[in-house]
This record gives structure tokens, C-alpha cells and sequence, in this order.
């Protein structure tokens, strides 16, 4: 099953059953898959809408009704879909956004690329809030983390962004899905827009002219993205409990990554991979930890060093800290990082 | 041991280059192999050339791209004159021979020329074109075995009925022994 | 004993109004409460208010309400709508949300035939940011970024946005109305009831575009305001029914 045609089918079976979005290459197939398996559901909605704006605003009052929604889009689309990221961060409204990214910036092309690492993680919007990132590297973990964000999103209230690229939106890979989520069965929203009755008339809106309740609101939502700091990262550790050197990479380039730590160890070096699940949270202590017994870390991106912050930022002066990158979507080949591996391992005669 | 293969279809948008490969993935993967089928899109897509590559391996993939592919199966001849050059040393590349009117310079590759319409169009179906092309690409390399392929395209074509699965069987057979008669 | 004549609407609550004397927000927001609480449907409706004045229409209608970005208040709508069909949902907006920034929201939602009641106060300027030209602001007219008065080739016409949407196939019933005089308040009230009960029978998209006085920034009197909606407003924006189509669709 084609990558996109995963997220949508893991995205019905978490129950969700509310779609807007606007088309835009590499993730068309996203949408045109939900029209016709939302068309076979009575209780569920899908919206062509006239614009990515139209969308993640349609989006934000279907969520005020305690739906589960989801939108998708590619990189230019998701920078017109800020404005409504933001809304719903202040608003604490649930809503799973999928990004494939593409090159950029501005039009850039349509292949695959993480230059959007930096805006996904750091809110992309105005207004300084957080969105929980999350990394699928193959089509089984489209299903799991897909699934995931639905959970992730309700339980926190907040936007949950499934950042992929045109690679794993398109590519073909056999897998399981698991049982459906009933949306009957899911926990009731006590804070939905569901009319006053029985109760005083309730309001969902980010707008806090008193500079006090805005502090005050900043503050519990701080202590939100903290809770969630502490819980929610994810990471997937390969070969490293001998390693020397450690690759750091998500998504697509851990995948690549993988193939050319594989090649490394054929060669005697001992690599190994570290793999961020959640891109935020970042998992910063245990890198931290790694960097203390690796020594050497490569870091691995189609972009020019995003995430390479972050890893600076979890390391400190704990380890040498190196960079490989490819822009613009070009997909560098698992003997191309392997040949830097093993570079880095002939330089710093590592064993 | 690590075995890993990657094929490369290109051909005009009609002749069913996404389903051969569809086709290859969904045999590897009742096999019980790793793989992972990408097909080109974006602006070429629209533009009346498609192609797809096709992995198959015995570990997980790292990469589903093909730089250097080991097989190329090649339905006309723009897809020739772009392929050509990347195929692997000692890789096959296979042609339609009734639509390519040129023939790879390379002497390090093998060639295997397949008459695949005139073989679709004396089984009645033209469009059966590309199963004549999968029988002879599966023959050739032992990439997934022929019965599977078989299986697979009769899974693939559950709803169209029993008459088209035989002639899909028939063409993907005469491939086969076409191959097996003129490149063994 | 004394005879009630006189009291507040169920679905407003008791809070002081904000707005500058003369606005016609005040009057627009009780006619939607009289309304709501006529139909009785309060426990089921959900408003829609905008980026403007009337941001905080919350604080005086007693009904859920949710916020919507600038413009985007009938794309929010369409989403709580869609989402929970049985709910009545209305959004309330200004001329600079409606027929600027959300012009294109506003036209594909009508085009949709989206079951929602838009109310859309045209008083011709950006009141809240202090008096700017909006896209319904008269040609000639002085505002704080058209000192000069404003120049069609260069500032841009009026926009007749209840006209455009009167055009899309979707819409069922646009009327504009003003709160002027007493007979344009009750007729205005009409419209309204009439709005929701286009929404309510399931029929399509409906809007009432009432023509409001603003005083503060058109620098005129309370009185003289409704004059000169009575006098020149009205001469670009007719009061009429623009499109009903309820006994056609319905």
C-alpha cells in the first residue's frame, strides 16, 4: 500500500472521521484515498476546500465539536496552514496535521526533502507554542504513529504534525493495520462546542487581551509541553551498545542511514544509528547519555542541518559533532553516508 | 547473506510500467521478502512517461531509490536512451523489441529483446503487453518464482474475471518461454 | 402592579456593552438573541464571531460561541456545521473580515451551499484598528488611510460582496437591511428569522447584510450617522431583498 493510502487508512481506523485539505503534490493521493473511504462511512466528512487557509479553518471548528480531524498537505501548503496551527495551539484543539515535505523554499519542487524540520519544531506560527512531531521512517510506522497522533492529540490538546517527505508518501511497502477504533468508544471531550444546554454557554477562543490571564495561559501551556517533554519522546537505538560512532537521523535519512551503518560494520567500523521518533520533544537526554560513551556523532539530513541544532544543543561538548546534508531533495544512496562513516572513522582512527 | 535487487520500469504512460512493478512488489511480498515499490511522480507523471522502481531484498530496505538498478525493464525508447547508462555492470536490461528502435552501446550489460505486443497481439489481447514482459523479466532473473506471479496478478485482477486471468496466464507463460528459448 | 413591556432576551447575558454609543452592534446583537430565543433554539446554537468590534460578541450572547482567525469565520463554521449537522450555526461579521481577508472563504462557502447563517455588519470602515478604508467604504469618503478621500483607480471601488454572493448557486437567501429607524430595525429582525430558517429547513446558504452606523470614526453624530446611511450609503448599497430562492429550492 502507497504511503499516503497508509496515513489516510490509519488515520480512519483511529476513528477519525473529519478530512479538509487542498491539493498539492507530493500528497494528493492522501486526499483522493480519504473521498472515497470516507464516502463509505455515514458519520464521516470530507472537504475539498478552495484553499489551504479555507482548510485548516474548516479543520479548526470541526475539531470545536470534539471530532477527530485530520488535514494534510506538502510544505508551501503547510506555511499557509500556520495561521490555523497557531489558533488551534492557543485554543488547545486537537488536530493531526501531515506534512510530506518537498524542496524549498517558497515553490521550490516536489521531491523528497526535511528542510521543514525547524518550522514543525518550533511551532512553524506566531506566538510561541509547540506542536508534538512525530517521524515515521517506514509504511508500518505510518500506521502506528499515524494512529498515535490521533491519541497524542486528544489527550494533550493540541495540533500533532506526522512529518514524512515525498519518499514515504509515495513508496510502497507491505503492511498490518490493527483493529478499528469505534469513535463511540473514544473518551468524551468535556470542552467541546456541543450547545448550552444544561450548562453555562462555553467559548474556545485564544483571544486574552488581559496581559494576566495571556501570562497565565503561556504558562499553562508550558507546563503542558513540559508533561508532555518528559513523556512522550521517542527514539529507536540500532547497533549502538558497541558503537564508536553514532549516526543521528529521522525519517527517510535514518532509513538510508540504516543501510549505510549495515555497510560500515562490513567494513569493521563499529556504527550505529540513533533515531529520533519524536522530533519534539526531542529525545535530548538520551542522546546526551550516547554522546557520553560514542564519542563521534554524524549527523544525517536532507536539508543543510536542522536537527543538527537540536543535537548540538542535547550534546554540548560530550562528543565530536559531524554533518552530512543533501538539500533540495536530492536522496543521498546508503553507500554515500557509508563512505562518510567510514571517513570519519579513518580520521579520528576510531575502531 | 545479503541479497538485494532493484528493478527499474520505464516505458509511455498506458503500457502498464506501474503494474509490472505493482506486479514484481506484490510477488516479493508473498514470498515473505522485504519490498518496497517507488514510482516517479510529479510533473513527469503528467507528461506521458512513467516508471517505478522496485526493491526486493531479503533484509529491510534502507533505501528504495535506484541509482545503479539491477535490472531495467525498458518499454520504449526514450526510457533506453534515460537508463541505459545507469544499469549496473553485469545487470540486465530488457527490451520491448517491438517498440525500441535503438540498442544499448553498453558491453558490460546484458541485453534481452522481447517482442511483447506482437506476442500480447497474437494472444488476442494487446494490452496484455507488459504480463508478456513480466513472464520474461521473472523467468530471466528467478527475482520471485513464475507461479507467484501468476497468483499475484490473479489476486491483483480479482474483480475483472476468469477470462482475463487466463490470458494474463498465457502471456506471462509465453514470456517465459520466450526468454527461456532465446536467452537462457 | 407593574406589567413587564420590556426585557432582555434569554440568549444575552447581562454584561454592559462595550461598543461607542451609536454603534450598531448593540442593536444587531439583540435582534440575533430575540431570534435565537423565538425559535427556541439556544441550546443549539453555536456563533461564529470575528476578528473586529465585535470580537467579543461572546461576552453578550449567551450561546457557544467559537473564535475564527481574521476572515476565516465561515470556514470555521462550515467545520463546527459539518461536523454536527443538527447544531444552527451562525457567524457574525464585519465588512473588512467578510469582504477583504476572507472574501474567498466567504464566496466558496455560499458556493457550497453551506447550511449557515451569515450575519455581515457593513458600516464601511476598519472600526477596532481606528478607521481604516475597508473594501465597502464610498468612493470620495475620508477615512485614516484615505485622507484624500477614496479614488476607485487607486484605492479600489466599493465592493458589493452581498451582490457577488447573490451570484453563487449555493446561496438561497441574501437580503441587506440597516438598523437606521425602528422600521429598519424590525425589518432587519425579519431577515434574520428568515436567514435561520433557511439554515434550519436544510436549504443552502444564507447571509443579511445590514448597513450599521460608526460613528466614532466617521466623526458624525449619532443621528447624522443614520442620515447619511439613509441619504448616501443606501445609494451604493440598496435596501432589498438581493436573493431569495426558498420557494424554488425548498
Amino acid at each position: 500500500m502507497r504511503g499516503s493510502h497508509v496515513i489516510a487508512e490509519a488515520a480512519t481506523l483511529a476513528g477519525c472521521r473529519f478530512y479538509a485539505g487542498y491539493p498539492i503534490t507530493p500528497q494528493n493521493e492522501l486526499p483522493e484515498y480519504m473521498s472515497g473511504r470516507f464516502a463509505k462511512l455515514e458519520d464521516a466528512t470530507f472537504i475539498q476546500a478552495e484553499s489551504e487557509l479555507a482548510a485548516i479553518n474548516i479543520l479548526m471548528g470541526a475539531s470545536m465539536t470534539g471530532a477527530r480531524v485530520m488535514t494534510s498537505s506538502s510544505s508551501p501548503g503547510i506555511s499557509l496552514k500556520q495561521e490555523g496551527i497557531s489558533y488551534m495551539a492557543g485554543m488547545e484543539l486537537p488536530a493531526v496535521i501531515v506534512n510530506i515535505m518537498r524542496g524549498g523554499p517558497g515553490l521550490g519542487n516536489i521531491a523528497p526533502s526535511q528542510q521543514d524540520y525547524f518550522q514543525a519544531t518550533r511551532g512553524g506560527g506566531h506566538g510561541g507554542y509547540r506542536t508534538i512531531v512525530l517521524a515515521p521512517y517506514s509504511g508500518q510506522e505510518l500506521v502506528t504513529l499515524t494512529m498515535k497522533a490521533f491519541d497524542l492529540a486528544d489527550t494533550y490538546r493540541m495540533p500533532v504534525v506526522l512529518l514524512g517527505d515525498g519518499l514515504i508518501g509515495q513508496m510502497m511497502e507491505p503492511v498490518t493495520f490493527p483493529e478499528p477504533v469505534d469513535p463511540a468508544t473514544l473518551p468524551k471531550k468535556e470542552w467541546t462546542l456541543s450547545g448550552a444546554k444544561g450548562r453555562d454557554s462555553r467559548l474556545i477562543a485564544s483571544l486574552l487581551l488581559d496581559p494576566v490571564k495571556m501570562e497565565q495561559h503561556n504558562w499553562k501551556l508550558a507546563r503542558k509541553y513540559e508533561t508532555i517533554s518528559q513523556r512522550e519522546t521517542a527514539y529507536e537505538p540500532y547497533l549502538l551498545d558497541d558503537a564508536t560512532l553514532a549516526v543521528v537521523a529521522f525519517g527517510t535519512a535514518a532509513r538510508i542511514a540504516k543501510g549505510a551503518v549495515n555497510r560500515a560494520r562490513k567494513e569493521g567500523i563499529k556504527a550505529g544509528l540513533f533515531r529520533p521518533i519524536t522530533l519534539w520533544p526531542f529525545p535530548e537526554t538520551e542522546l546526551k547519555t550516547l554522546a557520553g560513551k560514542v564519542k563521534h556523532i554524524l549527523v544525517f539530513e536532507m536539508n543543510l542541518g536542522q536537527m543538527l541544532e537540536d543535537v548540538r544543543l542535547s550534546v554540548g561538548t560530550e562528543a565530536a559533532i559531524h554533518f552530512h546534508g543533501r538539500p533540495g531533495g536530492i536522496i543521498s544512496t546508503p553507500q554515500e553516508i557509508a563512505d562518510v562513516i567510514i571517513k570519519l572513522a579513518y580520521r579520528h582512527e576510531l575502531d | 547473506m545479503m541479497t538485494i535487487t532493484k528493478t527499474i520500469f520505464s516505458g509511455f504512460g498506458g503500457q502498464g510500467v506501474l503494474m509490472m512493478g505493482y506486479v514484481l512488489a506484490t510477488s516479493g511480498m508473498h514470498e515473505d521478502k522485504h519490498v518496497a515499490y517507488l514510482p516517479a511522480y510529479g510533473a513527469e507523471v503528467r507528461g506521458g512517461t512513467a516508471n517505478c522502481t522496485i526493491t526486493i531484498s531479503n533484509e529491510p530496505i534502507a533505501s528504495p531509490v535506484a541509482s545503479f538498478p539491477d535490472f531495467a525493464v525498458l518499454m520504449n525508447t526514450p526510457s533506453v536512451l534515460r537508463f541505459e547508462g545507469k544499469v549496473k555492470a553485469g545487470g540486465v536490461v530488457f527490451l520491448n523489441k517491438d517498440l525500441v528502435d535503438v540498442m544499448p552501446k553498453r558491453s558490460d550489460i546484458e541485453v534481452v529483446q522481447v517482442p511483447v505486443n506482437s506476442i500480447a497481439q497474437n494472444l488476442g489481447n494487446p494490452r496484455s503487453a507488459n504480463m508478456v514482459m513480466i513472464g520474461a523479466l521473472v523467468a530471466k532473473t528467478g527475482l520471485v518464482s513464475l507461479s507467484t506471479v501468476v497468483e499475484s496478478v490473479k489476486e491483483i485482477f480479482a474483480t475483472k474475471g476468469l477470462k482475463v486471468h487466463e490470458i494474463n496466464a498465457q502471456a506471462i507463460k509465453q514470456g517465459a518461454a520466450f526468454v527461456q528459448k532465446n536467452n537462457p | 402592579m407593574v406589567k413587564q413591556v420590556f426585557k432582555k432576551p434569554e440568549s444575552l447575558k447581562e454584561n454592559i456593552y462595550h461598543y461607542c454609543p451609536g454603534c450598531g452592534h448593540s442593536i444587531i446583537h439583540r435582534l440575533i438573541a430575540e431570534v435565537i430565543d423565538e425559535f427556541g433554539i439556544r441550546e443549539k446554537t453555536i456563533g461564529v464571531p470575528p476578528a473586529g468590534c465585535a470580537v467579543l460578541a461572546y461576552n453578550y450572547l449567551d450561546v457557544d460561541m467559537g473564535e475564527a482567525p481574521h476572515g476565516r469565520a465561515v470556514a470555521v463554521a462550515t467545520g463546527i456545521k459539518r461536523a454536527r449537522p443538527d447544531f444552527v450555526v451562525f457567524t457574525y461579521q464585519g465588512d473588512g473580515d467578510i469582504a477583504a481577508i476572507g472574501t474567498a472563504e466567504t464566496i466558496h462557502a455560499a458556493n457550497r451551499g453551506e447550511r449557515l447563517t451569515v450575519i455581515f455588519v457593513n458600516n464601511g470602515v476598519y472600526g477596532m484598528t481606528g478607521g481604516q478604508m475597508a473594501p465597502t467604504t464610498l468612493l470620495g469618503q475620508i477615512t485614516t488611510t484615505t485622507p484624500g478621500g477614496r479614488v476607485g483607480l487607486r484605492d479600489g471601488y466599493p465592493l458589493d460582496l452581498s451582490q457577488m454572493l447573490a451570484v453563487a448557486a449555493g446561496s438561497v437567501y441574501v437580503e441587506r437591511t440597516s438598523v437606521t429607524s425602528p422600521k429598519n430595525v424590525i425589518k432587519t429582525k425579519k431577515a434574520i428569522k428568515k436567514a435561520f430558517q433557511v439554515q434550519m429547513d436544510d436549504l443552502g446558504f444564507s447571509l443579511v447584510e445590514i448597513l450599521s452606523p460608526c460613528p466614532t470614526n466617521w466623526k458624525l453624530s449619532s443621528v447624522d450617522s443614520c442620515k447619511r446611511i439613509n441619504e448616501e450609503v443606501v445609494k451604493n448599497y440598496p435596501l432589498k431583498v438581493i436573493k431569495d430562492t426558498t420557494q424554488t429550492n425548498g
